[in-house]
């Protein structure tokens, strides 16, 4: 996809939960756009609607009402398995918690997405190892997460969202489990594969100077999109 | 794909040694029983089929009194007529198909030899005894045609009675004490074990019938007359052909029923195999029962490890697992579970076989197919039971499952 174009719409979305007096609208009629290449960062406190919007993003959810759509796709009409499909081969997943299968080493988890892509054990390998390599963690690769510090882990995660080659990386929280020193190397890990890779990320976060790193800010506030600004002021790497 | 999945639940099974032996020990109990009961069932089988062969394959018995009813053998209210010398002069004239005729009577009696002396089974008998109960001798004749007219005082020995007089040394030309009368040995009976029912059959003296009728049992009856069928002719065939010519002989009028009765061994034998065999599909009916233990086992095992691990199952939702993924992940994962019990408890139920057959004196009789529908069956169970766990770990919501602590 070219960068530049439309690759994520919000169209008048609705998302709530409950019924009748009881229900809540977590997401209420959000219009939204997000362009190929872009990084934003996505704000909000909690029960703002940010994480909803993440999750419809991440095609892990759907709206109840109104139109998301992903390179085009309706995505927000399709059934599990093809979300499951679309995730596999469009989208990366990078968590606060790291969610990285314990027990199992570094290159394993890494291959993990390309398992389910029916990719033979050889260039599976190969691709995980490389991937690793991307990230930074040469000669870490057969350690399991307990062996690995929080910032290693984290990009094991960021290896193994990587290692399909998505369009969009969507990180929640990414560093909210990392001490300062390691949430820079981290962010800058994150806006060098964007503007390396050109790939788009989409990112929530609490902190002002994590989304410092991101073009562009969204703002949510009671399930609305309260600010949606440019950063002028971006941390360069 | 698939090869990757067992690996990987051979993996998981490594990581939780304790809880996965845990689980497997319902399989391999079941397993174990079941094996060890139809292995130790068929060598009974076996046995019994054994035994009754050396008791004389194609052989029929008759004996003198009602053929055996309900409600056992003869009524009280009849006089028992024996057999007799003529009887049994009558089926060596006219019955055809028949390999070999023997008359016997056979009783308990102190053997003495020197300061020995032992409880024998002492039978008396002609020459044609030996081959109509297929047995054979070791050394020595048989009684000759004269002896067993004239009643010599001459005997066969088994080889129980062997050991108790003479050790290992030869018996030949010595003379026993039998009762209150005294024989000479002419030969050694060949060994034959013990029979199923405990039965010493080398504890045995042989003797010319004559000589027997004369100084044991004190009168000219037959006990019983041994017919051995030829070998193209069934028993089944040749039964009615002796009860013919005895009926004919003993004048029973169409009328009556026998006074005397028939025992085909052959049908015994059948009998009694086909009742051991019932009494090993009980036992393995009832073993099957704690394989399905073994399988709520495995179902309860499969539920908390779905449960344990569902931000896994978040995480490989997330990155693109279909819902069969999981559910193949975790379907295999329960068979190669109880597969592995399967495996484990084959080999203790086959063990435990081999020890029994050492121990009860029975052939060790593992049957390939018995084997190969417990692996199958042990497979079938972690497939069964693990199906409910894995489609509820398959059907969970991803975004649920990664918020999962």
């Amino acid at each position: 996809m070219a960068a530049g174009a439309t690759l994520i719409t919000f169209d008048k979305v609705w998302k709530s939960y409950g019924q009748g007096e009881a229900t809540v609208h977590a997401l209420a009629g959000v219009d939204l756009a997000i362009r190929s290449g872009e990084f934003v960062a996505i704000m909000g406190p909690s029960g703002s609607g940010k994480s909803t919007a993440m999750n419809i993003i991440g095609c892990l959810d759907t709206p109840t009402a109104g139109t998301y759509s992903f390179m085009g796709i309706d995505a927000g009409r399709l059934d599990r398995n093809r979300r499951a499909m679309l995730r596999n081969l469009y989208v990366g997943f990078v968590f606060q918690g790291y969610n990285l299968l314990p027990r199992t080493t570094a290159v394993e988890n890494v291959e993990l997405p390309l398992i389910y892509r029916g990719v033979a054990a050889r260039e599976r390998h190969d691709l995980a190892m490389k991937a690793l390599a991307e990230v930074g963690l040469v000669g870490r690769e057969h350690h399991t997460p307990a062996e690995l510090s929080g910032g290693q882990q984290q990009r094991v995660a960021i290896a193994r969202a990587i290692v399909t080659r998505p369009t969009l990386l969507v990180a929640d929280e990414p560093t909210g489990n990392l001490d300062t020193a390691r949430t820079h190397e981290i962010m800058e890990l994150l806006t060098r594969l964007n503007t390396e890779l050109g790939l788009t990320i989409a990112m929530v976060t609490h902190e002002a100077d994590v989304a410092a790193y991101a073009e562009r800010t969204i703002r949510f506030l009671d399930g609305h999109v309260a600010s949606d600004t440019v950063n002028l002021e971006m941390v360069s790497p | 794909m698939i090869w990757e999945t067992v690996r990987l639940s051979l993996l998981s099974v490594r990581r939780n040694v304790l809880r996965s032996f845990l689980t497997l020990l319902g399989i391999v109990i079941g397993v174990a029983a079941v094996i060890a009961m139809l292995t130790i069932g068929s060598g009974t089988t076996e046995k019994v089929k054994a035994d009754i062969s050396k008791l004389g394959s194609n052989l029929l018995v008759v004996r003198s009194g009602r053929p055996a009813g309900p409600g056992g053998p003869g009524g009280l209210d009849q006089v028992v007529r024996p057999l007799a010398q003529k009887d049994l002069a009558a089926l060596v004239a006219h019955l055809s198909g028949a390999r070999a005729i023997s008359p016997a009577s056979q009783k308990q009696v102190r053997v003495i030899f020197g300061t020995e002396s032992l409880t024998s089974g002492v039978t008396g008998t002609d020459s044609a005894y030996l081959d109509a109960r297929d047995w054979k001798l070791v050394s020595g004749r048989p009684f000759s045609d004269s002896e067993t007219r004239s009643g010599t005082g001459v005997c066969l020995i088994g080889e129980t009675v062997r050991q108790q007089f003479f050790g290992a040394g030869d018996p030949e030309g010595e003379i026993i004490r039998v009762n209150r009368t005294s024989c000479k040995i002419i030969g050694l009976l060949e060994p034959k074990g013990y029979t199923g029912f405990g039965q010493d059959q080398d504890n045995v003296v042989l003797m010319p019938l004559a000589a027997y009728q004369r100084r044991i049992a004190g009168n000219r009856d037959i006990e019983s007359i041994y017919v051995a069928a030829d070998d193209r002719t069934p028993t089944t065939e040749l039964l009615p052909r002796v009860e013919d010519i005895l009926r004919d002989t003993r004048r029973i009028t169409p009328d009556r029923e026998d006074d005397f009765s028939i025992r085909d061994m052959t049908q015994i034998a059948d009998a009694m195999a086909s009742a051991t065999t019932t009494m090993t599909g009980m036992l393995g009916a009832v073993a099957g029962v704690s394989l399905l233990v073994g399988g709520i086992g495995i179902m309860n095992i499969m539920l908390v490890s779905v449960t344990e691990r569902t931000r896994e199952i978040g995480i490989r939702l997330a990155i693109g697992a279909h819902e069969k993924h999981i559910l193949i992940q975790f379907l295999v994962e329960a068979t190669v579970l109880s597969l592995l019990g399967g495996i484990i408890g084959i080999l203790i139920g086959l063990a435990l076989a081999g020890l029994a057959s050492l121990t009860l004196a029975i052939p060790f009789a593992p049957s390939p197919a018995v084997i190969l529908l417990a692996v199958g069956f042990s497979a079938l169970i972690g497939m069964v039971f693990g199906f409910f766990p894995a489609l509820r770990g398959a059907r969970l919501d991803p975004i649920d499952a990664l918020r999962h602590e």
